[in-house]
């Protein structure tokens, strides 16, 4: 299967080789015969159809016109309706449209569907989600494997060539990791960077709206075109979008990669290990200076953002009580009933359990135990980067501590899911932009991704460091 | 065991979800060994550290305070479940 980038298709389309009816017939046809991975929630040809329709009559000159883009089912959006893989949401079509979404549509890309992913974007392996788990489209006939999570869906959408690109986001890992099982390149930029509006929220402080793609150009198109400042969102930032794609640059010579020992975790495999180290070494060839670093307080990032992400998920979630929108149960003999049936019955497991502890260590006595300590812990993990950053440009460390893992593994397991986070929180709770890009096999030839990491707003350099190592896999 | 019988009741009733026999103990078990687990950041000596609530660089930026006419209660109540003349519609909470 060769698998077109979305940079050449701009030309061929720009060139008239391929017409947008063709371009989007092509893709149509490979999500009908890929149904059994089950990567998206809603999927409408006839939508798809209407799009390139309206796409023929606009003449106007658009950055990604007729391009087909999936987009995760936790942005909101006018055209499809909107789960986040939730039972509570299973009924609701949004009367408006997120941020990043809108620009995609007004740069004139098509929508070819809303992909799967963990309830409320809650996992690591989209096997949490309402609609059933997304089958990773690397596995081996009889032994499927998870496409890793929650933007699992969408990961498995680019790696399958569903479509030119897809949108994630990511709380601790959910853009980096699936890219990771699934062999694309994922990046998660600076908290801030991208507008949350429309986004269903997850943890307020760590949620941030990235890009998935077949490639890093292609990922420097696509993260330039959702990047952006909006005032509906508070957090969102007022910093000038550099032109990444423009920019590029695979020239490292005179840079300085750190390279924490922290990273180096007991029981990480071998392969993982090794791709690692081969990938020093290219960057070293290439004139780059390995600086060995320390992020001394990575053991305790997991402990730290599993006290954080549930805290503010409750908070979140309790806007789902069956009065405004989604689900609602028959059983609604009082208020109270009315609430306690919805939520029992609209939410998930994982998604209850989070809302549980989340309120557990807000409730009054233990704010201060675990809330508070962990927000303090917080503080020195983001210290460590600071410091780190002063002695080198970016970072680089594996992506996760293994390949993709078979379908329902770790399913009763909830800690050991959690450590599949453990190389992509840390940045996660610092802010930080980070890509995976794929580096590497493992002995069941099954892609290892690298991952990336840069100061805040600093997506040029990771992106240029990106570029450099994928064009030296090649 | 810090998560007993009650104090899961007491949980559940806070996030207002429900929970059956069956699941109050798969949950006690549950929430029990993620709090070990979280326990080693106990380890981590935090004295005179400020809580870190955002983590953004970028200085928010004010916008204009001006009002803006954003009635949209129709669209709003599109999704209800259940609504009556342009109010959402929820069981009695008044005798």
């Amino acid at each position: 299967m060769s698998k077109s980038s979305l940079k050449q298709t701009l030309k061929d389309l720009d060139t008239k080789k391929i017409s947008i009816r063709e371009l989007n017939q092509d893709y149509l046809k490979r999500i009908k015969e890929n149904e059994n991975l089950n990567v998206f929630i809603h999927f409408s040809e006839e939508n798809v159809l209407k799009q390139i329709d309206n796409l023929e009559k606009d003449n106007s000159a658009k950055k990604l016109k007729g391009i087909p883009i999936a987009i995760k089912d936790l942005f909101c959006t006018k055209s499809m309706p909107t789960t986040a893989a939730s039972k509570i949401l299973e009924n609701f079509n949004p009367t408006y449209e997120s941020f990043v979404t809108q620009k995609l549509l007004d740069e004139g890309s098509i929508f070819v569907g809303k992909t799967n992913l963990d309830e409320f974007a809650m996992g690591s392996a989209t096997n949490t989600s309402f609609f059933g788990n997304t089958i990773n489209p690397l596995s081996q006939e009889n032994e499927p494997l998870a496409p890793g999570g929650s933007s699992g869906g969408s990961a498995a959408a680019v790696a399958a060539d569903l479509c030119l690109g897809a949108t994630g986001t990511d709380t601790g890992g959910s853009i980096r990791q699936p890219a990771s099982f699934c062999g694309v390149v994922g990046i998660k930029p600076t908290y801030g960077l991208c507008s949350r509006w429309g986004i269903a929220a997850f943890a307020s402080s760590l949620d941030q709206a990235g890009i998935f793609s077949h490639n890093v150009e292609d990922a420097s198109i696509l993260l330039q075109s959702i990047a952006g400042f909006d005032q509906r969102d508070s957090t969102s930032a007022k910093v000038d979008i550099p032109n990444y794609f423009e920019d590029l640059d695979d020239d490292l010579n005179g840079k300085t990669v750190g390279i924490p020992k922290e990273y180096s975790i007991d029981g990480t495999p071998m392969e993982i290990s090794q791709i690692w180290e081969d990938a020093i070494k290219v960057l070293e060839k290439k004139g780059v200076k390995i600086k060995n670093i320390s992020l001394p307080h990575t053991k305790y990032a997991l402990p730290t953002y599993y006290i954080i992400a549930p805290a503010e998920a409750s908070s979140n979630l309790a806007r789902y009580d069956g009065v405004k929108y989604g689900f609602r149960s028959d059983e609604i003999d009082s208020l109270d009933e009315m609430y306690e049936n919805t939520r029992a019955q609209g939410f998930g497991r994982e998604v209850k359990r989070r809302i549980l502890i989340g309120t557990y260590v807000l409730s009054a006595g233990y704010y201060d135990a675990y809330y508070l300590k962990a927000q303090k812990v917080r503080k020195l993990i983001a210290d460590d980067f600071n410091k780190a950053f002063k002695e080198c440009d970016f970072i680089v460390t594996p992506t996760a501590p293994s390949a993709a893992f078979p379908l329902n593994e770790k399913q009763n397991d909830p800690i050991k899911m959690y450590l599949n986070d453990v190389f992509t929180v840390p940045a996660s709770l610092a802010g930080l932009p980070g890509i995976s890009i794929p580096f590497g096999k493992d002995q069941n030839n099954l892609p290892l991704g690298i991952q990336i990491l840069g100061k805040h707003f600093d997506e040029q350099q990771v992106f240029n460091a990106a570029v450099s190592l994928e064009r030296s896999y090649e | 065991m810090k998560i007993d019988k009650n104090t899961i009741n007491k949980i559940a009733r806070l996030s207002r979800i429900k929970l059956d026999d069956k699941e109050s103990e798969d949950y006690i078990k549950d929430l029990n060994s993620i709090l070990d687990w979280v326990e080693q950041l106990n380890e981590v000596n935090t004295e005179n550290v400020e809580p870190l609530s955002n983590i953004s660089s970028s200085i928010l930026p004010k916008r204009e305070d001006v009002s803006k006419d954003t009635n949209s209660s129709e669209e709003i109540l599109e999704n209800a479940p259940d609504k009556l003349e342009g109010f959402f519609v929820v069981p009695k909470v008044v005798e």
